[in-house]
């Protein structure tokens, strides 16, 4: 009983404030509710036994991705925000477009077949701690795709630097 | 015990939420939040297949995903920042330059 009330807890809270960022008229509003968002996943993740994924989830969402967009909206003018219209025209359309989605998903949902279980049981992961039995795994069987990731994360580095550096006069 | 369609259903939820808002919001910022909103939801459906399945792929495929929405974060709001600088606008249908 406690579990379900627990997951349906948060099922309630995550569904609820998708929709309140999506509303909401001024940016800064949505970065906030988008900050209780993300720990309720985090806490939706510390049900599914991945403790690790969870801290990070609050440490790299809430702490580092949420920080980069409130500087982000620092710069823009929220007065003219707060006054200007909310969504394009043919909002209903869109609307009825991710409705229609959500129905043909929700539909097949009950057509889903598991497929085999892997090693990793609950015993096996409690005995070895969740953070070594993932490090293991991502460092022995994921490690050409964990280096890559970091080359997507220079890209970022440096794609960001020139996209946002002030252009010097004499490069004109 | 929670059943697993649960967590799919929540998860597809969330994520039509987010397309949602991508499609109907006139303001790029709320629109990149969407998309975050959506990675956090296909995040939601792989952490719990790898729970009910006992196999650590889906929590990889987690991290590997937070390492991209990072990345996209940081080269989505430097796109916001030099075309707020070159147009001062925020809003999708006043940047109409490639419109034929």
């Amino acid at each position: 009983m406690l579990p379900i009330l627990f997951f349906l807890y948060h099922a309630v809270v995550i569904i609820a404030l998708s929709i309140v960022i999506i509303t909401r008229r001024n940016p800064v509003h949505s970065v906030l509710w988008m900050l209780v968002l993300f720990f309720h996943i985090a806490g939706l993740y510390l049900f599914l036994n991945a403790e690790f994924l969870a801290a990070v989830q609050v440490i790299l969402y809430a702490g580092a991705i949420l920080v980069l967009f409130l500087f982000v909206i620092m710069m823009l003018n929220i007065k003219h925000e707060l006054n200007a219209d909310l969504s394009i025209g043919e909002w209903p359309i869109g609307v009825a477009i991710g409705l229609s989605v959500m129905t043909l998903t929700v539909l097949g949902i009950g057509k889903f077949v598991p497929g085999p279980m892997g090693q990793a049981s609950i015993e096996a992961v409690k005995a070895e701690t969740h953070t070594k039995a993932i490090g293991r795994v991502l460092y022995m069987d994921y490690l050409f795709p964990f280096e890559l990731a970091s080359i997507i994360l220079l890209i970022a580095i440096v794609g960001a630097i020139v996209l946002a550096k002030k252009e010097k006069a004499s490069d004109r | 015990m929670v059943p697993l369609s649960w967590y799919i259903g929540l998860s597809a939820i969330v994520f039509t939420i987010g397309m949602i808002g991508f499609i109907i919001r006139r303001n790029i910022i709320i629109m990149l939040m969407s998309i975050e909103l959506m990675l956090n939801a296909v995040n939601i459906s792989l952490v719990a297949f790898s729970h009910y399945l006992q196999d650590f792929r889906g929590q990889i495929f987690v991290i590997f995903i937070i390492t991209v929405a990072a990345a996209e974060a940081a080269i989505g709001l430097a796109i916001l920042v030099a075309l707020f600088k070159n147009k001062s606008a925020v809003h999708t249908d006043e940047i109409m330059e490639m419109k034929g």
